[in-house]
């Protein structure tokens, strides 16, 4: 029996598209859901659960029959593209509505280069003006020193 | 100026919760179709009923549904009394895709419930489905004289959605099928 | 009966939060000694009454009485009894009741270790939690009140509890998960405590960096524990989904961590102050966003709970009001960031700012990709996108990287001023053996080249070694080496552990992301399959009735070269009272590796389908958490927080003579 290997990407896809299935035509609340397993494929009724099963199936054929046809990954995106939209992606496309998305992060990290940069502008420690004591406060600092340096 | 910089965050923190705000009353669950007002692609398929040759050329050339379901399917059953008043009304054709089933237990369903369809194509290894964006049954399309796709509803029809959506969306159709 | 004395003391909790939540404000505001005196008391109160509540509920679960909604809804007679109890939080209604009693407990233990503090100040931070708690109450009340009834027609039994959540994980994640993200609360009151009185000093930050180092710590093993339990409930060899509420805890920690930072300079130096007071009211804003997300529907994920807008724009009123109000109070109450003073280009004031700009982008950065979604399809008129691990992963780990690179850097400098020569001359060697061991080490072990696996490896060791050399200068005069690490402060010690445990994690999820294997089969009885060096044999099922499922044990046979290793048995069940499938796998956990497999289905022909995983140094990642964590608890108990006595006496006496206290000099070390 051959085993079915799956790229990551595919697999991917394929996750995306059984996570599709919960949403597709749940219609009860999802009150029993708890702040509990992340993924965790769980079901209300044993109907999702087999459409589940089945959809698993459904797209890993077309996949897999797509690469072992030698299609490239590219094309069976696109193949995926033109029938069920950008939703099925989980890495974004690149285009003008995700530029923000993409980025942004980016603009973020420059922003706050430039705050440190102005930050260190402004923090260094000011050359400070050589402090001219007059007679009686340098007796004073002279009476102090000497009494700090006797105890 | 300073002062006014540590104002920044504020804003931010309003802005985006008039984001959120206006996130909660969007539906996250409507699954896109983006077949909206592409044709529908092309097959060669047999029937169920008899197992004749089927292409785009034989579908109806007046707005009708297109209903992808299956034996295994409970929410078929669920929606089956639908489609057949929507039948006996008269409304429009309803044409089906049987998406990976097997034949007998097909026929078996049509002979236990009723068949609302004028006929269904067999799509036993669910290439149609892929082609039509199927996630899966049930799932019913509203396609238009000239085989486009109009509208595109996901799950189970009950009452609601009937109303609701579907039968305008047939509607809207009709009515400009006769500008 | 029972139920109602529940309802009754949430009530009651929900009144002494708002006394609490006013008078003993208004007091320190007015100098009113007595209402001032008020704030311990009531706490003590607030904490009382909760758990109260709680106790009412789990007793609700364990007597089964399914007249109380929630109880109907999340139980069942033939539910074992340690999730009978554990159910508690296994709802929308009774987990924020658990989340709100997190919150007295936080109280509770202010009002108890902060004897050193002035009254008027602690008076300040009680009340802000109280009125936090006064929203949270509520909230309950009005709107997911666990003691509702079902009346009069109880059901005979219960929903059961998601089989997902019969579970060890269960028990002990949510406690830790939510003990860690609430306890970022009491830091913010803090803040808020020091802009309403105008005393942002850096006795302020010292009071305020234990309670910050302790939340950060807690949630940190939360979220290690969510992580742990998300991988053997998942069966897919994950272990970190970005998963919209996944996201938003690791939001809180990361701007934890930049916090406990900033307040590691503020307290040191005297700087960063207002942008220390703004993190550590951001870092409560992240946790009550996480809670409107959760709750109130506004994104699709598994995880959530029922979606239903009036809970969602409650809490985003909540939300509104309290984060709403703090930064209003920040831009108006905040010291002038007057320029900060006194240090220069090459610092570890600078490299520690580098930290915080790091740590807040990537916040910013998944806060983004979490909220993309929802704002494409309100900007487009319905379009979907998905933004999914591609993306996160892509943003978020060149940023570690560069993390990692001024962590080292910064951790070796001084404050003020630090010469470039002298850190070429400490890091250069440490540079030089981690690219070196980074290129060698990945390659020696596989045979492989893998410039991925070279660059963790040698960020790794970046961290390591910068940490032994680090010591190594700390300790050089000091006589012995025992002697020299003797004489290490706790904090320091703390860091250096929380720090090798971030390398570890960081080894960790780098590898095992890379060098993680599996395979999908289908396997009859007796076949077998080989992957990496193993070779697993499936020996067949059989049934298996448990307290309230029914499974099929599958056992198989692992070899290594030849010899045999163990048996491993995944199961599949069906839990009786709900119908609901749900799948057991089998991990052989390592050190240095993770084995197991999950079944898929049986087909006609008695053969399986089945994947089988091979996951290199996945522990790291928790084994990296817990050291982390544990660092962070050793910085709490650095002896400076815990001159009790002697700040104790001092304040006794500065009470008696009338002149203020707390405010002591503290000669600023290292």
């Amino acid at each position: 029996m051959r085993p079915l290997v799956l790229t990551s990407r595919t697999l991917q896809m394929v996750m995306l598209a059984l996570w599709l299935t919960l949403g597709a035509g749940v219609t009860g609340s999802l009150s029993h859901r708890a702040e509990a397993a992340i993924d965790a494929f769980e079901f209300e009724s044993d109907e999702q659960e087999r459409r589940f099963r089945q959809m698993s199936n459904d797209f890993r054929c077309p996949i897999y029959l797509m690469i072992m046809d030698g299609k490239t990954d590219y094309e069976i995106e696109q193949f995926m593209l033109e029938r069920y939209g950008d939703f099925i992606f989980y890495r974004p496309r690149l285009m003008t509505e995700t530029l923000l998305l993409w980025f942004g992060p980016l603009a973020f990290l420059l922003l706050g280069g430039w705050i440190i940069a102005g930050i260190i502008r402004r923090a260094r420690p000011q050359v400070q003006e050589k402090v001219v004591l007059n007679e009686e406060e340098q007796e004073r600092l002279r009476t102090l020193l000497d009494g700090v340096k006797r105890e | 100026m300073s002062r006014l910089k540590l104002f920044i965050p504020v804003f931010v923190f309003l802005a985006l919760a008039v984001l959120l705000w206006r996130g909660l009353y969007l539906d996250p669950r409507t699954l896109p179709s983006v077949l909206i007002d592409k044709p529908l692609p092309d097959f060669e398929l047999r029937t169920v009923e008899n197992a004749s040759l089927i292409t785009k050329a034989d579908l109806p050339d007046e707005p009708f549904l297109l209903n992808v379901w299956g034996s295994y399917c409970l929410p078929c059953l669920q929606e089956n009394p639908i489609l057949m008043a929507a039948k006996e009304a008269g409304v429009l054709p309803i044409v089906g895709v049987n998406y990976k089933d097997k034949l007998n237990l097909a026929r078996l369903w049509m002979d236990d419930n009723g068949s609302p369809f004028d006929f269904s194509v067999v799509d036993e290894d669910g290439r149609l489905g892929i082609n039509l964006g199927v996630y899966g049954a049930p799932e019913t399309f509203v396609v238009d004289g000239n085989g486009v796709i109009r509208y595109k509803h996901i799950g189970v029809i009950d009452y609601k959605a009937w109303e609701q959506e579907i039968l305008p969306a047939i509607a809207a159709v009709k009515a400009e099928a006769t500008l | 009966m029972v139920p109602e004395l529940g309802q009754f003391a949430l009530i009651l909790s929900f009144c002494l939060c708002v006394l609490l939540g006013t008078l003993p404000l208004v007091g320190a505001g007015t100098g009113n000694q007595l209402w001032i005196s008020l704030a311990r008391p009531l706490t003590a109160g607030v904490f009382v009454f909760l758990s109260l509540c709680l106790l009412i509920l789990g007793y609700s679960f364990v007597t089964d009485d399914f007249s109380v909604a929630f109880v109907a809804q999340h139980s069942n007679t033939l539910l074992p009894l340690q999730y009978k109890i554990t159910a508690v939080w296994g709802g929308h209604e009774g987990s924020f009741l658990f989340w709100t009693w997190m919150l007295a407990g936080w109280m509770l233990a202010v009002s108890i270790f902060s004897k050193t503090m002035p009254d008027d100040f602690v008076a300040r931070v009680l009340g802000i939690m109280g009125l936090i708690g006064a929203g949270y109450t509520l909230f309950m009340i009005a709107t997911s009140n666990p003691f509702d009834r079902v009346l009069p027609l109880s059901p005979a039994d219960g929903a059961d509890l998601n089989s997902a959540l019969q579970d060890f994980g269960f028990i002990i994640h949510p406690p830790s998960l939510y003990m860690g993200y609430v306890g970022f609360s009491v830091v913010f009151a803090f803040a808020i405590a020091a802009l309403l009185s105008g005393r942002l000093d850096s006795a302020w930050a010292r009071w305020s960096r234990p309670w910050a180092n302790a939340a950060w710590a807690i949630l940190t093993i939360g979220i290690a524990l969510g992580s742990w339990w998300a991988y053997y409930e998942l069966g897919w060899g994950g272990w970190w989904a970005w998963d919209p509420v996944e996201n938003p805890p690791m939001i809180n920690w990361l701007l934890g961590t930049a916090l406990i930072h900033s307040l590691a300079v503020t307290e040191k130096r005297g700087v960063f102050k207002s942008w220390t007071v703004l993190l550590a009211i951001m870092a409560f804003a992240a946790s009550l966003l996480g809670t409107f997300i959760t709750r109130s529907g506004l994104l699709t994920s598994v995880h959530a709970f029922a979606s239903d807008p009036t809970r969602g724009v409650y809490i985003l009123g909540f939300l509104g009001f309290v984060i709403g109000g703090s930064l209003l109070l920040f831009a108006l109450r905040a010291p002038l960031m007057k320029s900060e003073f006194g240090f220069e280009a090459v610092s570890r004031e600078v490299f520690l700012l580098a930290n915080n700009i790091i740590l807040v982008v990537a916040s910013a950065a998944i806060l983004l990709g979490t909220l993309y979604p929802m704002v494409y399809q309100a900007v487009s008129g319905g379009e979907l996108i998905s933004v999914g691990p591609p993306y996160f992963n892509m943003i978020f780990v060149p940023l570690m990287g560069i993390l990692v690179l001024f962590m080292v850097i910064g951790s070796i400098s001084r404050w003020k001023k630090t010469s470039v020569a002298y850190l070429k001359k400490q890091l250069m060697i440490v540079a030089v053996a981690s690219v070196a061991l980074g290129l060698v080490l990945p390659l020696a072990l596989t045979m492989e080249f893998h410039y991925g696996a070279s660059i963790a490896t040698a960020l790794g060791l970046w961290i390591v070694l910068g940490i032994v050399q680090d010591i190594r200068i700390k300790i050089a005069n000091k006589g012995s080496v025992l002697v020299g690490l003797r004489s290490l402060a706790t904090s320091y010690i703390g860091m250096q552990i929380a720090h090798f445990g971030f390398a570890v994690i960081l080894l960790g999820a780098a590898l095992t992301s890379i060098y993680s294997i599996e395979k999908s089969v289908l396997l009859s009885p007796g076949e077998r399959v080989e992957l990496g060096r193993y070779v697993f044999q499936f020996d067949g099922t059989e049934h298996l009735s448990g307290p309230n499922f029914e499974a099929e044990r599958a056992t198989f046979q692992v070899f290594r070269e030849g010899e045999f290793q163990r048996e491993l048995h995944p199961e599949k069940r069906v839990y009786v009272a709900s119908m609901s499938p749900s799948t057991e796998m089998a991990i052989d956990a390592g050190f240095t590796r993770d084995l197991f497999i999950t079944l898929g289905e049986e087909r006609e022909s008695g053969a399986w389908s089945m994947s089988i995983y091979i996951k290199p140094l996945v522990r790291w990642v928790w084994l990296g958490a817990i050291l982390m964590s544990l660092g962070g608890i050793v910085a709490v108990l650095d002896k400076r927080y815990r001159r009790l006595k002697v700040r104790t006496l001092q304040k006794a006496e500065a009470d008696k003579s009338g002149k203020p206290a707390g405010d002591d000099y503290q000669p600023v070390s290292g």
